[in-house]
């Protein structure tokens, strides 16, 4: 595999797009976890799916569709939750559905025969072309720059956001700023592991990195890192088992993020025996 | 002297549901004020609306004479325990150090030397200087609230806003937090929302009775009438054996306790 890397292009792409991907993953997939959003990407990424279809309706790159329509859910969610006092899961959920819908209506309008989409749907890294590359790229380095400048003003959104707005920080423009970075996320993501696989790449290896680091720093760090071993680690089972790359990156987060949870498990009652114990020696 | 707070004909609706109703309310500096009432009575409310989190219907809140936007920097503001999430990975210092964060968004963001000297002193005010480095996730209820007031302390305020500030802690931990809040009332005004009218009538320097409306507001004694008309149905005050009065004597009429 190492040999096929250097020898195509496609490798070489796929590689890249897997570490773009595992960095934007890591930064965001903490901030969301701990803000109990991911729900809310989710159906931003679902909603990204009437873009695909409108890209291929009017013949234009159906990423770009994706990317308008992600942003459009992220800033349509956002208001509507601040405004409208609905409960957010019932707006996610229309939201979700209903770029399902407009992507399967306009591919349907289509004249001809319909596009494969399942790299859209389930994501396919190997089919990662130059343009992707360079999207994907622009998007990050926005993504680590806003998280990066603003790092204190998010830090201190994250853990206390009513405390926050009372110290005059412009939480209302935080919020909507993160779901901005949350479907740019998306848009980087949908090549790599697809719409439907996006949530599980955005949570799981944040989940992981959650169980064993104590600081926020040393949390996006592990994330990162968990990211790289999923979507590299992904990227080569596909290869040599000839399956599809979204599946098989997201069953091995998945499976590590099953891992880690049966780990902590044992570590909890292992803690627990012993407290018992001690008493008992007390007493 | 200015009062602290100044609510005027304060209305505050939640959709379709009045959670305030023409609420009338003067803090005078220095005062230690208890907000009692039955939940959803607009306790909470009342404190979010003088903070600016929620957004009023009608009527005006001065504070020290002053709009919210000029004199912001003056408040100080413990939330509801519950509110947060205990798991977020950051320190106790940490906590506290932001509260000195600077309004507005401040891009590449750093604590000044200041900022750290404050964050020490506040500690060592509240006696978490040995738990500096430790997780919020780690402490316990008593800490971690004794926290949320050491990082509102650190803005150096002059009138504290506290939302139930010893719901979920025991009993140790309540009384070293009311010594510390009366001990900050020789300085600043105080206003603590609490659903635990028997303990904060002892405390307090007087009471303001919420139930949509305000129904009293005055010294921390209670006239069972007041209570009456809080709580919708007569509450036996006497019954929990009482470390201190609640209520006056009541020598007129019928009606009175028995």
């Amino acid at each position: 595999m190492i040999q096929a890397i250097f020898e195509y292009q496609f490798m070489q792409n796929a590689v890249i797009a897997g570490i773009l991907a595992s960095i934007v993953c890591g930064i965001i997939g903490v901030m969301i976890v701990e803000k109990k959003l991911v729900m809310m990407s989710g159906g931003i990424a679902h909603t990204a799916y009437g873009g695909v279809g409108l890209g291929y309706l009017f013949s234009f790159p159906p990423i770009l569709g994706a990317f308008f329509f992600a942003v459009a859910a992220a800033f349509g969610i956002g208001f509507i939750k601040r405004k409208g006092g609905t409960r957010s899961d019932v707006i996610i959920s229309m939201f979700w559905s209903l770029g399902m819908a407009l992507g399967i209506l306009f591919i349907a309008l289509r004249p001809g025969y319909p596009p494969d989409l399942s790299s859209y749907l389930f994501g396919n890294i190997l089919s990662v072309t130059q343009a992707d590359l360079w999207l994907m790229v622009f998007l990050a380095l926005f993504v680590i720059a806003i998280v990066a400048i603003l790092y204190q003003d998010w830090k201190n959104y994250l853990f206390d956001e009513e405390f926050a707005y009372v110290m005059g920080k412009p939480t209302g423009w935080l919020e909507y700023m993160l779901l901005l970075l949350v479907a740019l996320t998306v848009v980087v993501l949908i090549r790599v592991v697809g719409i439907i696989l996006v949530i599980s790449l955005l949570a799981a290896p944040a989940a992981i990195a959650e169980m064993i680091s104590r600081t926020f720093e040393k949390r996006i760090l592990m994330a990162v890192l968990f990211g790289l071993l999923t979507t590299l680690g992904g990227l080569t089972l596909s290869y040599y088992f000839n399956i599809a790359s979204g599946a098989s990156i997201v069953m091995l987060s998945a499976a590590i993020y099953l891992m880690f949870t049966v780990r902590e498990q044992i570590h909890q009652h292992r803690l627990k025996s012993e407290m018992l114990m001690q008493n008992e020696q007390k007493e | 002297m200015v009062p602290a707070v100044e609510v005027r004909d304060l209305s505050v609706f939640y959709g379709r549901n009045v959670a305030l109703k023409s609420v009338n309310l003067t803090v005078q500096q220095g005062e230690y004020l208890g907000i009692i009432g039955p939940n959803g009575g607009g306790k909470s409310t009342l404190l979010k609306a003088i903070l600016g989190l929620v957004p009023t219907s009608r009527g005006s809140i001065r504070i020290f004479g002053g709009s919210l936007q000029e004199n912001r920097t003056l408040l100080g503001f413990v939330p509801q325990f519950s509110a947060i999430e205990r798991r977020f990975p950051i320190s106790l210092y940490e906590v506290i150090l932001s509260g000195r964060m600077k309004a507005g968004l401040q891009v590449f963001a750093r604590y000044t030397l200041e900022d750290h000297e404050r964050t020490k002193e506040a500690m060592e005010q509240i006696g978490l200087s040995h738990l500096s480095q430790r997780q919020v996730s780690e402490l316990s209820g008593g800490e971690f609230q004794r926290m949320l007031i050491a990082r509102a302390l650190v803005s150096q305020p002059k009138l504290l806003l506290l939302d139930e500030p010893t719901a979920s802690v025991d009993a140790t931990a309540r009384k070293q937090i009311y010594e510390l809040l009366a001990k900050l009332n020789e300085k600043i005004t105080i206003i603590l929302v609490s659903h635990d009218m028997l303990a904060i009538s002892s405390q307090v320097s007087s009471l303001a009775c919420l139930n949509s409306k305000l129904v009293y507001h005055g010294g921390p004694e209670l006239n069972d009438r007041t209570v009456d008309s809080l709580y919708g149905c007569p509450v036996d005050l006497i019954a929990h054996g009482l470390p201190h009065r609640v209520l006056r004597d009541h020598t007129h009429g019928p009606g009175g306790i028995v």
